[in-house]
């Protein structure tokens, strides 16, 4: 199964090269991959229950490894998303047709195909967060594809900081799941399910998670980035933010509700939030003349419906939910990709000005049909079953609203259905009717057999129901369900309310025709305020907060950071002090006549230092400081590091005075240069306490099996008498690589900063010498 | 910034210190000393002599640009992984050939000398190019 996720990537590598070889013959080649992933997957439909799982070790020493699990859940996914796969790679060959960015597109595609796969199929929880979060850069990049257009930009940036915010927690979640759960792996979460619920870390762990999944599928109120994104091409909006990464939220709640569901938490929020979420939807669709944006909403309604059917735990909702998961995807990749072939064909997604296409599109609108009978719900299609299996699944739970709130939801629906593919092709034919012509096969293949797909499961209802719907169920409840699907169930009051719905869906289509342009108009003050707006509001203040915070924590002045870093230093060091026991070694006798004449004379240079009169002064003497060090070092037979301090201090001293002669202001004569009572406090304390760390480690007992080691393995070894060296050179070989590296970027920096400052210097003077 | 004295002293002193840099990088495996310390005594001559005569007196004591020598220090060190790396031994395992020089003069020469040099060489391009770097800044 690694070989499956991986594939895509590969084929990511590859898209340029292959676009640029084949151009418009290029997506036929790359279409190959999703076609062969979706056999695969359909070969091993058969192993779905109870679920195979196979692991690869990743980072073996924090128990990540990439194990996939293929059961009835993700391998319904996985045929969604490698059957729309190869349709939408198709589908973008003749939409971007020419584009000079194509190889880049397909690249990008089939990297988020990938990690697409991967979330659906981890079973480790970290391996599923990195996926996860690859699904929204790529979903960022896709959106901002037309990187030219202002607005595509902040649309991707949009849906990238609320899917990424909410990965950050989804991570968070995942981390206190694991702890209370003792598992990284989903499969082993779900066992431990009463365990976890009874686990103090249950309700941050879920309220985290629930945050992860509504961010990205776009609930309220985080759903204002799904209108947003379509910005992205149509081929994207089709795949991406209708049929595939949406549903991915979804797809982790039906994942985890055999370890989380069935509280009273879990069914109130979900409940609640999917219950709004898909009123809204169904309400804003009504109030949009862009037909993107009219399916778009109409998605946020459905992945409201999906979380709200997934809220109560028990068997028929999750069959519901399971079924109009894969009706929802089939019918709205139909519907996208025909309102693509408009925009392309007729240049315009604006619905009061496409009518009667018809005639000029007739492939299209069969499409655009077919996908409408199973979004509208009506029989012989399997939208039609799916909104079966919701009545049984409201009807079961006995609570009035929820029922209301589905039938209005579906109302809406049908309406929409009407709206978005029956209207553009019927009636007089509109100005750029009389333009359009029928669009390339390549853009014909996908909506029409999604969209005949659906009649197709819509005759034949058992086959859906044992291939995909009753498998992926069993993976949610962890039993087998029955799934029994009959067309016609006869008169009773289900089958009313079913003729009440469409009665209503068609007096709200009717109405939307004659008032909608009266109620955008009343609307559109109302819509301004909406989160997306609050998302405006809170990127400024952040904007906002952070320069504050920067004026505040970064003044550009050396003499306070200096300040700053040893007064934290010194708070460490003392907090550290009353931790635990802390004992001082005793100040030992006298020591050689040679050794205090070092220590005095480091003493007064140090003394030198604070009382110096000009810069230049004041770097020697702290040289004389650094020199008297050195001495010590000698002193105490340490030769290597004595000449290394020497001529360390030697060529600091060199460096500053070069410096220093080029700055203004040579004496230190102004108040605001002299140490203030601040600094000599801070710097009496920090010597204080260096002092006395150095007593207190000195009293620690010495271990020497380091020293003991290196000494005795240095000649042996290392082929060498110089102890520090044969360490430097070759035990602790990749350590000094390291520091060489960091010492050839100092000099980088330091040479940029240096040229920069004699830019500046140079503009401020108006001089030209560089 | 120059004097004559400085002038005369350096034309002996920098040519001298260069010398001992070398030695220092050379014993440094079994005597105090070593890359860091030679280099170190390297860029301190290179500074005496852009004290003395000038930044472009400095540069000409290396061959190269300092930031090209101080990055053919780093490749040299990186370098000096590759031979334990080709014999399939532990990235930086040092490997050691011994070099006859009859007499019973035996130098033995090895992954760390070159790992060293690269050190050494490393230190003199990075101080000589901020050195340089500073004497150009405009006044």
């Amino acid at each position: 199964m690694l070989t499956v996720v991986l594939a895509p990537f590969a084929a990511a590598l590859l898209a340029p090269l292959i676009v640029s070889r084949l151009r418009d013959r290029a997506a036929l080649v790359l279409a190959l991959v999703p076609a062969s992933l979706f056999a695969w997957a359909m070969a091993n439909l058969g192993e779905a229950f109870p679920g195979r799982i196979e692991a690869t070790p990743w980072v073996p020493g924090l128990s990540v490894s990439l194990s996939f699990n293929l059961d009835g859940l993700s391998a319904l996914f996985t045929l969604l998303i490698t059957g729309i796969g190869t349709l939408v790679v198709l589908y973008a060959g003749g939409y971007l047709a020419g584009h000079v960015m194509l190889g880049r597109f397909f690249a990008i595609l089939f990297a988020f195909m990938g990690a697409m796969l991967g979330v659906v199929l981890s079973d480790n929880m970290i391996a599923l967060f990195v996926f996860w979060e690859l699904t929204s850069l790529a979903s960022y990049l896709l959106v901002g594809f037309e990187a030219a257009k202002p607005h595509a930009r902040r649309s991707a940036l949009q849906a990238l900081l609320i899917t990424g915010t909410g990965g950050l927690a989804l991570l968070a979640g995942m981390i206190l799941l694991a702890e209370a759960g003792g598992s990284w792996e989903l499969s082993d979460l779900a066992l431990a399910k009463s365990w976890l619920q009874a686990s103090p870390l249950y309700g941050p762990a879920l309220v985290l998670v629930l945050v992860g999944c509504f961010t990205k599928s776009a609930q309220w109120p985080f759903h204002s980035w799904l209108p947003g994104a379509m910005a992205a091409p149509t081929p994207v909006s089709a795949y991406l933010h209708s049929a595939t990464m949406v549903k991915a939220g979804v797809y982790l709640l039906a994942r985890l509700e055999p370890a989380l569901g069935g509280t009273d938490v879990w069914l109130v929020s979900l409940g609640l939030v999917g219950g709004i979420t898909m009123l809204m939807g169904a309400v804003f669709a009504l109030l949009e003349t862009d037909l993107k944006l009219v399916l778009a909403w109409t998605t946020v309604a459905a992945l409201g419906t999906l979380v709200f059917l997934l809220a109560p735990s028990f068997e028929p909702s999750v069959k519901a939910a399971m079924a109009f998961l894969l009706v929802h995807a089939l019918y709205k990749g139909a519907l996208f990709m025909t309102a693509g072939n408009l925009d392309h064909e007729a240049g315009t997604r604006d619905l009061t000005r496409l009518r009667g296409l018809a005639r000029a599109m007739p492939l299209t609108f069969a499409a655009a049909a077919m996908a409408a009978f199973s979004m509208a719900g009506l029989p012989a299609s399997l939208g039609w079953v799916a909104k079966e299996l919701i009545g049984l699944a409201k009807a079961s739970d006995e609570i009035g609203l929820t029922l209301t709130a589905a039938t209005a939801a579906n109302a809406a629906g049908f309406a929409v259905a009407c709206i978005a593919g029956l209207r553009p092709y019927l009636g007089q034919a509109s100005e750029a009717a009389a333009e359009a012509h029928e669009a390339p096969w390549t853009m014909l293949a996908g909506p029409l057999l999604l969209g005949a797909l659906g009649l197709v499961f819509g005759m034949a209802p058992q086959l859906a129901a044992d291939l995909l719907i009753a498998p992926a169920a069993a993976a949610v409840l962890g039993t087998k369900p029955a799934l029994e699907i009959t067309l016609f169930k006869g008169f009773d009051w289900k089958f009313l309310l079913t003729l009440a719905t469409f009665a209503a869906g068609a007096a709200i289509y009717l109405a939307w025709v004659r008032f909608g342009a009266e109620a955008r108009a009343r609307s559109a003050p109302v819509l301004e305020r909406g989160p997306d707006r609050g998302y405006d509001h809170l990127l400024a203040g952040l904007a906002a907060f952070a320069s504050w915070l920067t004026r505040l924590m970064q003044p550009g002045l050396l003499h306070r950071y200096v300040a700053a870093t040893f007064a934290v230093v010194g708070l460490v060091v003392i907090a550290g002090a009353f931790r635990g026991p802390f004992a001082l070694a005793p100040l030992g006798d006298g020591g050689k006549l040679i050794e205090w004449v070092v220590i005095v004379l480091t003493a007064a240079a140090a003394l030198a230092t604070a009382l110096a009169t000009t810069r230049l002064l004041a770097v020697t003497a702290l040289g004389m400081v650094g020199l008297g060090v050195a001495m010590i070092f000698m002193l105490w037979s340490a030769p290597d590091l004595a000449i290394t301090q020497f001529m360390v201090e030697t060529l600091i001293v060199v460096i500053l005075a070069l410096i220093l002669i080029r700055l203004p202001g040579f004496r230190i004569t102004s108040e605001a240069d002299r140490p203030g009572p601040g600094t000599i406090m801070i710097a009496a304390g920090a010597g204080v306490l260096v002092a006395v760390l150095m007593l207190g480690v000195l009293a620690e007992p010495f271990d020497p099996r380091l020293a003991e080691w290196f000494g005795a393995n240095a000649v042996p070894g290392g082929l060498g008498r110089n102890v520090v060296n044969v360490i430097l050179v070759d035990f602790r070989a990749l350590d000094t690589l390291g520091e060489i590296t960091v010492v050839v970027a100092a000099a980088l920096g330091g040479i940029a900063a240096m040229m920069r400052f004699g830019r500046r210097r140079a503009d401020a003077g108006g001089r030209e010498d560089r | 910034m120059s004097s004559l004295i400085l002038r005369a002293a350096t034309r002996a002193l920098a040519p001298l210190l260069l010398m001992l840099s070398l030695f220092l990088l050379w014993r440094g495996h079994n005597e105090p000393g070593g890359g860091f310390i030679g280099g170190l005594v390297a860029a301190s001559a290179a500074a005496l002599q852009g004290i003395a005569f000038g930044p472009a007196a400095a540069r000409r004591m290396l061959w190269l640009p300092p930031v090209g020598v101080a990055a053919t220090g780093l490749a040299l060190a990186v370098l000096s992984i590759l031979p334990s790396a080709l014999a399939g031994l532990p990235p930086m395992k040092a490997l050691w050939a011994k070099l006859d020089l009859g007499d019973g003069a035996v130098v033995p020469l090895g992954t760390p000398l070159l790992f060293d040099i690269g050190v050494f060489l490393v230190v003199v391009g990075s101080v000589v190019a901020l050195i340089s770097a500073l004497e150009h800044a405009p006044e």
